[in-house]
C-alpha cells in the first residue's frame, strides 16, 4: 500500500507543479481517472411495503433498520442502568429490588451497552449506510446477505429479551459472563438466563459476519472510480478496521459461548474444574476458568476498539467538516487507526492482572497497551490541531465532537492508569474501573453517535434537526455524564468494590454515600435527556426546516447524491468519479471553502492542493 | 463563545475537584506506598495532558469561531510536528510504565522470610490455614473437604499436620512481617482485597493463586470479595487483625492444629461408640 501511495505523490507532484504553471494545456490528462474494470451492480428493487422496508435488501434502509433496533435495545439499556443507580444511591427505595435482580440488569446493561447497542449501531447502523455512499457504490456488494444480517440480529435481540421471561430470569453473572459462576446456582439466570444469552451472542456473531464481510469486500471491491483507499474518509477506514477486528475477535467469543454451553448442557469442563457446592462434589473436573477469560477478552478488548475506531473515523470527519478545514495529518490518521486496530490483540490480559493468570505475562501486557497509548495521542493531538486556525462552526455538531474530544481524553488517561500493571492492582475491580470505561466507551462513542446523528440527519431525511433542541440535549447530557464519571473515579480510589448490591456498612465507605446519592440523580437526568433527541426527530420530520442539497458543504460523496435523501442504487445514471481526497476544505485560490471529491482538477485549475 | 467558557469551567473544576476532593484513598497500612506513588506519578503527568490538551481545545474555540469571509488554514500535514509529538509522547509513556513495570516485578516476586497464609473462599465466605513450626503447608485436595478435614489437607501429607486452622473469616497477621498469600477456591472465583493494603488478586477454583504484601500499621481492616461471586459477592466480607509481635504470637497460641482437631473429632467419635453400646 505505501508503494501505491508513492506513486500518486509523484503524480501529484507532477499535477501541482502543471497548476501552478498555470499552462493548463493538459487538462484532459490532469482530469483523467482509470476506468471502471467491473460493470454496475444489478440491484434488487423492491416494489412492496415488505420488500422495501422490511425484508429489504437496500444497505441504507438496512443501516436504518439496525439504527432503530439498537436504539431501541439502547433503552432498554438505559432504563435498567436508571435501575440500578435507583439501588446504589438510594438503597432500598424500589422495592422490588433483589440482589438477583441487580446483578441481572448489571449484566443484562453491559451486554446490551457494549454488543447490541454501540456495536450494532457503529457497524450495522452507520456502516450500513454510510458505507457505499461514501466509497461511491450503489449498494453493498450481496445485498441479501445483508438483509439477513439484519434478520439475525433481529433475532438475537429477541432471543436475548426473551431471557427475561424465562424460569430464573436473564443471567445475572455479569457482562463478562465468567464461569463457573455463570452456570451455577448461587448466580441469578444460571439456568435458561444464561443459555438463551449464549444462544443469543452467537447468532449476534453469525449475523454480523454475514454484514462484516459485505462491508469489507464493498471496501475493497466496490469503491468507484478514482477512489484509492488512500482518498477514503476516515469514517470508512474507521469502520473498515473495526470490521477487520471483528472478524478476528468474535469468533473468540462464539467458541467461548459454545464451550459454556457444552458445559451446561452437557458436562463437559472445557471451563470447569473440581468444584464443591454445598458439601457435594460436582461432576466436573480439569477445566480452567481462567482460559473462558482468555477467550473472553480476546474478544472484548478488541471489541473496545471496534466501538472506538468507527468513532475516531467518524469524529475526524465531523470536526474536519465543521471547523472547513482538512484534517490533520490525514496519512497519520490512517495508519493510527490500522495500528491501533493491529495492536488491539496483543493487549488483552490487562483485563486480567489480577486474574491469577501468570503474573509474569503482566509485563508483556502493560508494555503493549502503553505502547497502544501512542497512536492513541496522536489522533488526539490530530483533531486539536485540526481545530487550530480552522474555522469553526460552533454548532451542535462541533459541540458534540468537543464533548467526545474532553469525555474521550479524560477515559485514555484513565485507561494509562489501569494499564500500567501495578497501578492497576489497587483499582482493578473498584469503580474506578467502571468510571475509566464508560468515559472512554460509553460517553465518548455516545458523543460521536449523537454528533453524527446530528450530522447524517440531513442527508437521511432531508431535514435538520432543532439546534436549540440539540443544544439543551448536549449540554444536559455532557454536563450530567461528566459530573457521573469524574467524581466516580474517586469512589474507586477509596476501594469501593463494583459490583456490590449495596455497601455502605463499611467504615471508610459511608463517605461516599451522598456522592453516591448525586451519581444516581445526575444519571437520572442524562437518561431522561436522551428523549430530547427522540422528541427532536419526530419534531423535526414534521416541521424541521429542509436541508436541500450538500447542506452542510461537505467534500464526501455521500452529500453528492442526485437526489436527497438519495434513492436505491444511490447515484442515478452514472457512478461518481472521484478526484480527490475528502478533505479539501479552504485550499488557497479556491472561490469556496470546499472542493468535493467529484471536483475535476480542471475545474479548479487555480488552486493550489497539496495532496490529490 | 458560551460554550468556550463552560469547557473551560469544566477543566476548572476537574483540576479543583481533584485538589479539593475529600474522597481519596484509605490511609494505606502496608508496604504498596510504591503503587500509590505510580498513580499520583500517573496524575501528574496523565492530568497535565488532559489539562493542557482540553485547555488548548478551548482556546481554539475562543480564537477560531467561525467568522463570515475568514479562510481556514491549509495545512494537511506538518511532519516536524507530528514527530516532535510522536517521541514526547513516547518519552511521557516510557516514564509512566518504567516506574509501572518495576514495581509489578517487586509484586510478583516475594521475600523470603513472608509467611505463607492459605485463604480458602466459598460462596459466600472465607477461611485461614496458617504453617505449623514446620512452616510449611500441607498440600490440599477439593474433594478431601469434609466436617472433619475443613480445608480438604492430605492425610498422607507430613506437613499438613502441624498446619494452624482459622476456622473464622477473620485472620491475624503480624506487624511488619511480610505475608504470602495464597489463594484457593472451592467453587467460583473470589478476591481477597483489603483496601487499605492495596494489593488483590483472584481465587480461582482449581489452581493456587498468590500475592503478598507487608502489613505495617497495627489495626483491624475489612476483607472484601473484589471479583463477582454471585449473589451474596457484597456480603462476602471477612477481617484482618494486624498485631504486634507479643500479641501475635499469643493468639496464634490458641489456635488449633490439624492433628488437634483430628485428635479432638477422635475423642468424640469414641465417645460417641462408648455411648452407643451402653
Amino acid at each position: 500500500m505505501s508503494e501505491d501511495f508513492k506513486d500518486n505523490k509523484v503524480i501529484h507532484a507532477q499535477s501541482s507543479e502543471t497548476i501552478s504553471g498555470g499552462t493548463g494545456g493538459s487538462a484532459p490528462d490532469l482530469d483523467y481517472v482509470r476506468p471502471a474494470e467491473v460493470s454496475d451492480q444489478d440491484l434488487y428493487h423492491g416494489h412492496s411495503f415488505i420488500t422495501k422496508w422490511v425484508f429489504c435488501q437496500d444497505a441504507k434502509v438496512i443501516g436504518i433498520q439496525y439504527f432503530c433496533l439498537a436504539t431501541f435495545t439502547g433503552i432498554i439499556g438505559l432504563i435498567l442502568s436508571w435501575l440500578m443507580r435507583l439501588q446504589l444511591g438510594f438503597p432500598g427505595a424500589a422495592g422490588f429490588m433483589t440482589a438477583e435482580h441487580y446483578y441481572q440488569f448489571v449484566t443484562m446493561h453491559g451486554m446490551i451497552m457494549v454488543v447490541y447497542f454501540l456495536t450494532a449501531l457503529f457497524l450495522g447502523g452507520f456502516g450500513n449506510y454510510l458505507i457505499p455512499l461514501m466509497v461511491g457504490a450503489r449498494d453493498m456488494v450481496f445485498p441479501y446477505l445483508n438483509m439477513v444480517s439484519f434478520w439475525s440480529f433481529f433475532v438475537a435481540v429477541l432471543v436475548l429479551l426473551a431471557s427475561f421471561f424465562v424460569p430464573g430470569g436473564p443471567t445475572g453473572s455479569g457482562w463478562t459472563l465468567y464461569p463457573p459462576q455463570a452456570i451455577l446456582e448461587g448466580t441469578p439466570g444460571s439456568g435458561m438466563g444464561i443459555i438463551l444469552m449464549c444462544v443469543s451472542l452467537i447468532l449476534f456473531v453469525a449475523g454480523f459476519t454475514m454484514g462484516g464481510l459485505n462491508y469489507l469486500i464493498t471496501v475493497l471491491q466496490a469503491r468507484t472510480r478514482g477512489m484509492t483507499l488512500m482518498r477514503m474518509p476516515l469514517t470508512v477506514w474507521g469502520i473498515f478496521t473495526a470490521t477487520v477486528l471483528a472478524m478476528l475477535a468474535f469468533p473468540a467469543l462464539l467458541v467461548g459461548s459454545l464451550m459454556m454451553m457444552l458445559d451446561k448442557l452437557l458436562g463437559t469442563s472445557f471451563f470447569m474444574p473440581t468444584i464443591l457446592k454445598a458439601g457435594e462434589v460436582l461432576e466436573y473436573g480439569g477445566g480452567s476458568p481462567i482460559l473462558f477469560q482468555h477467550l473472553f477478552w480476546f474478544f472484548g478488548h478488541p471489541e473496545v476498539y471496534i466501538v472506538a475506531l468507527p468513532a475516531f473515523g467518524i469524529i475526524s470527519d465531523l470536526i474536519s467538516v465543521h471547523s472547513r478545514k482538512n484534517i490533520f495529518g490525514y496519512r497519520m490518521m490512517v495508519w493510527a487507526i490500522v495500528g491501533i486496530g493491529a495492536l488491539s490483540f496483543f493487549v488483552w490480559a490487562h483485563h486480567m492482572y489480577v486474574s491469577g493468570m501468570n503474573p509474569w505475562f503482566g509485563f508483556f501486557f502493560a508494555t503493549t497497551t502503553l505502547i497502544i497509548a501512542v497512536p492513541t495521542a496522536m489522533k488526539v493531538y490530530n483533531w486539536i490541531l485540526t481545530l487550530w486556525r480552522g474555522n469553526i462552526r460552533m454548532n451542535t455538531v462541533m459541540l458534540w465532537c468537543l464533548g467526545f474530544i474532553v469525555t474521550f481524553v479524560n477515559g485514555g488517561i484513565t485507561g494509562i492508569f489501569l494499564g500500567n500493571v501495578s497501578v492497576d492492582v489497587p483499582l482493578s475491580d473498584t469503580y474506578f474501573v467502571i468510571a475509566h470505561f464508560h468515559m472512554v466507551m460509553g460517553i465518548a462513542p455516545l458523543m460521536v453517535i449523537m454528533g453524527a446523528v446530528y450530522h447524517w440527519f440531513p442527508l437521511v431525511t432531508g431535514k435538520f434537526l432543532s439546534e436549540k433542541l440539540g443544544k439543551w440535549h448536549f449540554w444536559t447530557t455532557f454536563l450530567g455524564a461528566y459530573s457521573i464519571y469524574f467524581p466516580m473515579h474517586y469512589l474507586g480510589f477509596i476501594g469501593v468494590p463494583r459490583r456490590y448490591f449495596e455497601m455502605y456498612d463499611s467504615p471508610y465507605m459511608t463517605s461516599a454515600v451522598g456522592m453516591n446519592e448525586f451519581i444516581s440523580l445526575a444519571a437520572f437526568l442524562v437518561g431522561a435527556a436522551q428523549f430530547i433527541l427522540i422528541f427532536n426527530i419526530i419534531k423535526s420530520l414534521k416541521t424541521g426546516k429542509a436541508a436541500g442539497k450538500n447542506p452542510w458543504q461537505a467534500n464526501s460523496l455521500e452529500w453528492l447524491t442526485p437526489t436527497v435523501p438519495p434513492e436505491h442504487g444511490n447515484w442515478g445514471d452514472r457512478l461518481p468519479v472521484v478526484h480527490r481526497w475528502a478533505y479539501d476544505y479552504s485550499v488557497p485560490g479556491a472561490k469556496e471553502d470546499f472542493i468535493t471529491q467529484t471536483t475535476a482538477p480542471s475545474e479548479v485549475a487555480d488552486t493550489k492542493v497539496e495532496k490529490t | 463563545m458560551h460554550a468556550g467558557i463552560i469547557f473551560f469551567l469544566v477543566i476548572l473544576g476537574s483540576v479543583l475537584f481533584h485538589i479539593f476532593t475529600p474522597w481519596y484513598w484509605t490511609d494505606i497500612a502496608s508496604n504498596w506506598g510504591s503503587m500509590d506513588d505510580t498513580i499520583t506519578l500517573t496524575f501528574w503527568i496523565g492530568g497535565g495532558v488532559f489539562v493542557a490538551v482540553c485547555l488548548f481545545m478551548t482556546y481554539c474555540v475562543f480564537k477560531f469561531s467561525y467568522k463570515e469571509g475568514r479562510k481556514a488554514e491549509y495545512k494537511p500535514e506538518d511532519k516536524k510536528l507530528e514527530r516532535i509529538l510522536t517521541w514526547a509522547t513516547t518519552i511521557g509513556v516510557a516514564a509512566l510504565l518504567a516506574p509501572g513495570l518495576i514495581v509489578w516485578n517487586q509484586y510478583v516476586n516475594v521475600p523470603k522470610n513472608a509467611i505463607d497464609v492459605d485463604v480458602m473462599a466459598w460462596q459466600w465466605g472465607w477461611q485461614y490455614r496458617l504453617p505449623g513450626e514446620d512452616g510449611k503447608l500441607g498440600a490440599t485436595k477439593v474433594v478431601n473437604i469434609n466436617d472433619n478435614n475443613p480445608f480438604g489437607i492430605i492425610l498422607e501429607d507430613p506437613y499438613g499436620k502441624d498446619d494452624i486452622m482459622i476456622q473464622s473469616d477473620v485472620i491475624n497477621l503480624k506487624n511488619n512481617r511480610p505475608v504470602k498469600i495464597l489463594l484457593r477456591s472451592v467453587d467460583v472465583l473470589h478476591n481477597w482485597y483489603v483496601p487499605q493494603f492495596r494489593a488483590k488478586m483472584d481465587a480461582v477454583p482449581g489452581v493456587i493463586t498468590y500475592y503478598w504484601f507487608e502489613p505495617n500499621k497495627v489495626g483491624e481492616y475489612e476483607v472484601l470479595c473484589a471479583e463477582y461471586c454471585g449473589v451474596g459477592h457484597y456480603a462476602m466480607r471477612g477481617g484482618v487483625i494486624v498485631q504486634s509481635e507479643q500479641d501475635y504470637e499469643i493468639w496464634l497460641q490458641e489456635q488449633q492444629t490439624f492433628s488437634e482437631l483430628i485428635a479432638k473429632q477422635k475423642k468424640i467419635e469414641l465417645n460417641e461408640t462408648k455411648l452407643a453400646k451402653k
